[in-house]
């Protein structure tokens, strides 16, 4: 019915929009946005790298993410710069360094745009495997975490005083959220990861009354949004990431309704 | 049992320097178990950050703290919640342990907040929220609680009856209770150790012993030490940003 490539991409979108459902959540509760777009602007460097010396693609862009994080947590200790002015400084300054190794690279040919927007003809099987190992371990991690990070989110001081060392959950946090970049990167495209992780998150939250339900409707967001966006993407032959997140804005905008709705209510 | 036993925390000529700047400077107190310790003082006399050194949540500071309990309970002064988080009261109450339905059910009753359990945190009034946080803090039947403050904004009914479940609460869970309050009245009644600060231990002791020194009268009048209902204070000194006292 199906070419395989297609199924391929599906059962991927699938793995990704699991894990990006509750990482969304604690993105927007937390106010990372701006902090993922840089983990992700910066993967376009851990691509370029992987290609160089043949390693890994997942792999180097989780390295690469990681480092960047720790650059930007070192950076905000030793500078009197605003944290959204460090985030621009990595994230461009990491895109634009990617770009300009790619330039030097005349003897791989690259797909520019697949890196930016996804390509779902470029899952392969151990694509497959990545996403979904990847994606069990990161959903382990998080419900791990998950006590002393929600709290830590709601109250720091709470957190610290009640003994719940928020100080590390936060660290695992970010080791996380670059996870997440590395695995899904092929599906999405380095430019729209963050959309991924924003956009069923928002809906959610006009949805829901409480975290877990939040988290719940992420989810099945995030699910719609792969599976409607990638049947597109078949149907009208445009970029996987885009097709995605288009569909999420959809839904995004559906949820709207319902907020009006109980705002009337309230009143 | 030897007292040693019974300590859960103890600060040890403990201060806490921000900017070069001292905030509260050679607090030296401890909270034994079954003990209500209260910290009194003008507002600025270092109150809040004592208690929060005590809990551990200031890493740098002078001196030292020994804890001897994980089982906290905090209420703190100030709150800020970030309403972009769904969150209802039940998931409040769950916030740092994970309780069953009737623990939290009969920590609300008693801060009589029961009917709110549903609702959205943002829209519980100050006096409302306060409950909860109160409700909070003791349905994980801590060893420690300290409380900042834990009645503001309530009503006054409220807080007579909130003042006396936390008596109670101190004695069924013989768990020590660092109390701060301006309530004067109250903490003349309840506590068993009075520490006045202001931005270094001015006087401490029995309740008594407190409202007889002099120190304490020069800094909340006579009146204070008299009556003991009513909250009035005057400075007679200042801090510079060394640490240094200077009279008036």
């Amino acid at each position: 019915m199906f070419d395989d490539f297609f199924i391929r991409a599906l059962v991927a979108g699938i793995g990704v929009a699991f894990v990006t459902g509750p990482l969304g959540c604690f993105v927007i509760w937390r106010r990372l946005s701006y902090f993922g777009d840089t983990l992700a602007h910066s993967a376009l460097l851990g691509v370029t790298l992987a290609f160089t010396m043949e390693f890994n693609i997942a792999l180097s862009v989780f390295i690469i993410s990681s480092l960047i994080a720790l650059i930007l947590i070192q950076l905000q200790k030793k500078t009197n710069l605003p944290g959204d002015a460090l985030l621009g400084l990595l994230a461009h300054s990491s895109l634009a360094v990617g770009l300009v190794v790619i330039g030097f690279l005349t003897f791989i040919r690259f797909d520019i745009m697949g890196l930016l927007f996804g390509d779902i003809l470029a899952v392969s099987v151990d694509d497959l495997l990545i996403i979904w190992i990847g994606g069990a371990l990161i959903l382990l991690t998080l419900k791990f975490i998950w006590k002393p990070l929600f709290a830590s989110t709601v109250n720091y001081e709470l957190a610290e005083a009640e003994g719940l060392n928020p100080d590390r959950a936060k660290a695992i946090f970010t080791i996380l959220m670059a996870a997440i970049i590395a695995i899904s990167i092929k599906m999405v495209g380095l430019l729209l990861i963050t959309g991924m992780l924003i956009i069923p998150a928002a809906m959610a939250r006009n949805l829901s009354s409480s975290p877990q339900s939040m988290v719940i409707y992420s989810i099945v967001g995030g699910l719609l949004s792969v599976i409607i966006g990638l049947f597109t993407s078949l149907e009208f032959n445009t970029s996987s990431g885009p097709s995605i997140i288009t569909a999420a804005l959809l839904l995004f905008i559906l949820s709207l309704f319902k907020i009006k709705q109980s705002i009337k209510l309230k009143n | 049992m030897s007292t040693d036993q019974n300590i859960l925390v103890k600060l040890n000529d403990a201060g806490l320097q921000l900017n070069n700047k001292w905030l509260v400077k050679g607090v030296s107190l401890q909270v034994e178990k079954g003990k209500i310790v209260t910290l009194i003082g003008p507002n600025g006399s270092g109150k809040s950050t004592t208690a929060k050194i005590a809990l551990g949540i200031y890493k740098k500071i002078d001196g030292s703290v020994e804890k001897y309990t994980h089982k906290v309970g905090y209420v703190p002064q100030k709150i800020s919640i970030d309403w972009t988080l769904p969150l209802r009261v039940n998931d409040f109450m769950v916030l740092t342990e994970s309780l069953n339905k009737e623990t939290i059910d009969e920590a609300l009753s008693l801060t009589g907040v029961i009917h709110l359990k549903d609702k959205n945190l943002g829209d519980l009034s100050g006096g409302e929220f306060q409950r909860v946080l109160l409700a909070r803090a003791i349905s994980k039947k801590p060893e420690l609680l300290v409380l900042d403050e834990p009645v503001q904004g309530v009503d006054f009914t409220g807080e007579i009856a909130l003042y006396e479940l936390i008596k109670k609460i101190s004695d069924e869970l013989s768990c020590g209770i660092l109390l701060i309050s301006h309530d004067l009245h109250t903490v003349m009644t309840a506590t068993d150790h009075v520490v006045c600060l202001n931005g270094h231990v001015c006087c401490s002791g029995s309740p008594m012993d407190v409202a007889k020194n002099n120190e304490y009268k020069a800094l909340f009048g006579e009146q204070a030490s008299q009556i003991l209902s009513r909250y009035e204070h005057k400075h007679d000194h200042v801090h510079t940003d060394e640490g240094e006292i200077k009279k008036n």
